[in-house]
């Protein structure tokens, strides 16, 4: 017997997403409802903690909240809270305090679900809820981290210690020993403080450290009543204080850096140390980098990389977004081969020229995750002769190859390794190889070395992959051909989606019904960003910095980039929760979805997502390849 | 805290009865028990019942409807709520139906008391029961039983006009009080509004059975703690 509590059900018939509801259904769900009552200023919702219900305010008036405390909304009579946390991972993300007196009603989370499955209108309300439900869901994604959210300013736990670039080397010695610090700021407060952060670095001159002593000062038999402009390193890598953590945190990982000076409007207010974010993010995938460095060997190092899968579901399971979790894995990739290398070097001698090892594709891009080929390169010195050297780095390559297949990265299927000779060349012969590709586009032949197009340094003199990045930001913007062999590449692979907007699926075979969520979502996405960023000259390799460097240059019409971030973001996090979720369940992961097992949302956005790709593919070939036709 | 073996104590008086009572359902429903008279209102399980008569006065009238609603501190729940409308021995008046909007019709097809009361026993079973105005379900189901079992029903129940009548004569002040200011109205719609909660239409069962549970919920966060004990409130 179902009881009507016909003032429950009065009262949702007369608030949208109810009033559309036939009389059964509203029936069902006002039976099903909890009633809760809460005083003015008591909290409802604390962020973090699992959330069961969808809440419906009956009466008085609540306060949504930003975690950083910042107001987010106000909702009264007839308004509904906690769907976001239902939808995403039913976790409270924005706390709820009662502003008055507040009665709630409660919907439980498995009707609230029946109910978007089964009634269309109810479920577009969901989605349509504050104006574009997939940016929504990947802002309050973003949201929820806090090395996403956490700012610099946040680890500056001590004050300042600088000195003024007159006081001499001694004093700045002394000030050192004093303060117990190993880096100074140096600054000069005679320098305009300008408004435009593009203009300079403010009054900070330099930074001086315990080696710039020791090198500079002390081998040297300098003397120490000089000025310290004249020893201190003028070269700067500075930081906002408004900058994020995880900003912080990269451009200290990319660069070796193990100082960052801090600014804030452009006046210095600290220095953060590498340990100063190790600390911060106690569990982390730091650590796990700082590991790598530490084994001995091939097989210690294969061991340790073992544990690289539950480092992974656990930035999963902490919230990263997407560009975290990719950015970190290539960090990770990038440590294994630098400790490889270090290996080999060990084992082989001193290398008989100068070389670069190069990551390509997936690394490059820091878009690794755990599923992954090795796509690696060698750029050798010009001195490099075939005969005399190339055995010295076969070998070398063969040795990092192998350990990197005992460490859980599979042999590239297309031979795009190190190991391969067509991929060790001189840097002049790589430049030509690159111009020729660039030269003589042939959408074919491109298919297989744009792979190449996403390289970064890794070890080695990363100039020498420096100048090859640079030659292609400056040539490709400018070589409308090759731009259009690469947007007909990009187009390949189209987005899973039949003419009525459901999935396609594969029909047979091992992985029926499933659909290959990289090879039609992530991958065709970043090919497309690539030629947009190629057409700007950007040098930018990830795809979310591409992106942005693309809105810069107002190459897309107005909104089109943010859609494409939300579209990556939100496929790519289906793609990390799946194979987060395989290796948990004790699955090898791979790239196949099954659509079916996704919640109604997740399907909505993510159609959402692939229609988002679709148009954009769309735009692409009207973009570059006419003109190139016109050639 | 009740002394052991004192025989006004509800846990006691309720053993009592258990051994005492005749009927099977009434045996059950005693030796459910009753919570302990310590137990932290935040802890304990509330049941919110709310009868419609057919008049004022529990001699000569009969029950027409039940309702009653599951609950606790943070959460009442529909989903366990029950609501009956039942035949009364009893015609109804014309007024009553005014009131309460059952009909003549309705209540022809509706069963006797006596076929839902192992249901409705087993609803109370246990729990605490909280009333708004304690003169009407106490003594008309204890009146109901009687003239069907020829044996009553006992129970101890919280009243919420009782609690919001102690509330607000504390509020007022010793000078009030010697002028005998009258306090403001405690019945259930007026008291609702004091701690914001919406207007519910009065005189279904079920629904004044909710806003009852919801008003003791309102109360509780206003005027007690999660530590003070349901012996402190029960009468």
């Amino acid at each position: 017997m179902q009881i009507e509590h016909f003032e429950i059900m009065q009262f949702l018939s007369a608030h949208p997403p109810f009033n559309d509801l036939s009389e059964d259904a509203l029936k069902q769900l006002a039976s099903e409802v909890e009633v809760g009552y809460y005083r003015a200023r008591s909290e409802i919702l604390h962020y973090g903690e699992s959330i069961a219900n969808l809440y419906v305010v009956r009466a008085g008036s609540v306060e949504v909240y930003r975690r950083n405390g910042e107001l987010y909304n106000r909702i009264s009579e007839g308004g509904l809270f906690g769907q976001r946390g239902l939808l995403m991972n039913r976790k409270v993300r924005f706390p709820v305090m009662a502003l008055e007196d507040t009665l709630v009603y409660c919907i439980p989370v498995a009707l609230f679900e029946a109910f978007c499955d089964e009634h269309e209108a109810f479920a577009d309300f969901f989605e349509a809820d504050d104006s574009g439900g997939l940016i929504q869901a990947v802002s309050d994604q973003a949201d929820s981290n806090d090395l996403t959210t956490a700012k610099v300013r946040t680890l500056l736990l001590r004050e300042l210690v600088s000195v003024e670039l007159t006081r001499s080397i001694r004093d700045a010695a002394k000030l050192m020993t004093e303060e117990q610090v190993s880096a100074l700021l140096v600054y000069d407060p005679s320098k305009p403080v300008s408004d435009d952060p593009e203009d300079d670095d403010g009054q900070i001159v330099g930074i001086l450290s315990d080696k710039d002593l020791r090198i500079k000062v002390v081998a040297e038999g300098l003397d120490t009543n000089q000025p310290v402009a004249t020893i201190m390193t003028r070269e700067l890598t500075i930081v906002d204080s408004n900058a994020y953590v995880f900003e912080a945190m990269m451009m200290m990982l990319r660069d070796n850096l193990h100082h960052l000076p801090v600014v804030h409007k452009r006046r210095p207010i600290g220095v953060i140390a590498l340990s100063d974010i190790l600390r911060y993010e106690s569990q982390s995938s730091l650590l796990f980098v700082k590991g790598i460095m530490e084994q001995q060997s091939v097989e210690d190092l294969a061991h340790y990389a073992q544990s690289l899968a539950s480092v992974f579901v656990r930035l999963v399971n902490e919230d990263a977004n997407s560009h975290m979790v990719g950015t970190a894995m290539s960090v990770i990739g990038r440590t294994i081969k630098q400790r490889l290398l270090e290996l080999a070097e060990d084992k082989l001698g001193e290398p008989p020229v100068p070389y670069c090892f190069i990551a390509l594709g997936s690394m490059a891009r820091d878009e690794q995750l755990i599923v992954t080929d090795q796509d690696n390169a060698l750029i050798l010195d010009d001195a490099f002769e075939a005969d005399k050297h190339d055995s010295y780095f076969a070998a070398l390559a063969k040795f990092v190859c192998d350990g990197l297949a005992q460490c859980g990265y599979k042999l590239c299927d297309g031979g795009i390794m190190a190991t391969n000779p067509q991929w060790r060349l001189s840097a002049s012969d790589w430049q030509a190889q690159f111009e020729d590709w660039m030269d003589n586009p042939k959408p074919e032949a491109l298919l297989h070395s744009s792979i190449f197009f996403d390289l970064d340094g890794v070890f080695g003199r990363t100039q020498l992959a420096s100048r090859l990045s640079e030659l292609v930001a400056k040539k490709a913007k400018i070589t409308p051909r090759f731009l259009a062999a690469m947007a007909s590449n990009s187009l390949r692979r189209t987005p899973p989606l039949g003419f009525f907007k459901d999935f396609v699926l594969e029909q047979d075979g091992e992985h029926k019904h499933s659909l290959n969520i990289k090879r039609r979502g992530t991958a065709p996405l970043s090919d497309l960003v690539r030629v947009h960023a190629l057409a700007i000259g950007s040098r930018k390799q990830n795809s979310f910095e591409r992106l942005e460097d693309i809105k810069e240059a107002q190459l897309l019409p107005p909104g089109k980039v943010e859609d494409l971030e939300a579209a990556l973001e939100y496929i790519a996090m289906i793609r990390i929760r799946h194979q987060a979720r395989q290796i948990e369940q004790g699955k090898q992961p791979d790239n196949n979805i099954l659509p079916k097992r996704l919640s109604e949302f997740e399907q909505r956005n993510l159609k959402e997502a692939f229609a988002v790709l679709d148009k954009a593919q769309s735009y692409l070939k009207i973009r570059y390849q006419n003109k190139a036709i016109l050639k | 805290m009740a002394m052991q073996g004192d025989i006004l104590s509800w846990p006691n008086r309720f053993a009592h009865l258990a051994r005492q009572s005749s009927d099977e359902r009434l045996r059950a429903f005693y030796t459910a028990g009753v919570q302990a008279p310590d137990t932290p209102v935040s802890q304990a399980q509330f049941v919110a019942l709310d009868f419609e008569t057919t008049g004022l006065n529990y001699e000569t009238d009969d029950i027409v409807s039940v309702g009653l609603v599951p609950f606790d501190a943070r959460r009442a729940y529909c989903r366990d709520a029950r609501h009956w409308i039942l035949k009364p021995s009893t015609p109804l008046h014309e007024e009553s139906v005014v009131v309460h909007q059952i009909t003549h019709s309705q209540v022809s097809e509706a069963p006797d008391l006596d076929a839902i009361l192992e249901e409705l026993l087993a609803c109370l079973a246990g729990k605490v029961i909280v009333v708004h105005y304690r003169h009407i379900e106490r003594p008309f189901f204890n009146q109901a039983l009687m003239q069907r079992l020829g044996e009553g029903i006992e129970f101890p129940l919280i009243d919420t006009m009782a609690l919001e009548h102690r509330i607000e004569t504390n509020r007022l002040t010793l000078w009030q009080r010697i002028k005998r200011q009258p306090i403001p109205s405690i019945r259930l719609a007026d008291s609702r509004k004091r701690y914001g909660l919406p207007y519910y239409v009065a005189h279904h069962a079920l629904s004044d059975a909710l806003a009852t549970a919801e008003l003791f919920q309102a109360q509780l966060q206003h005027h007690y703690t999660q530590h003070t004990d349901i012996k402190s409130l029960w009468m």
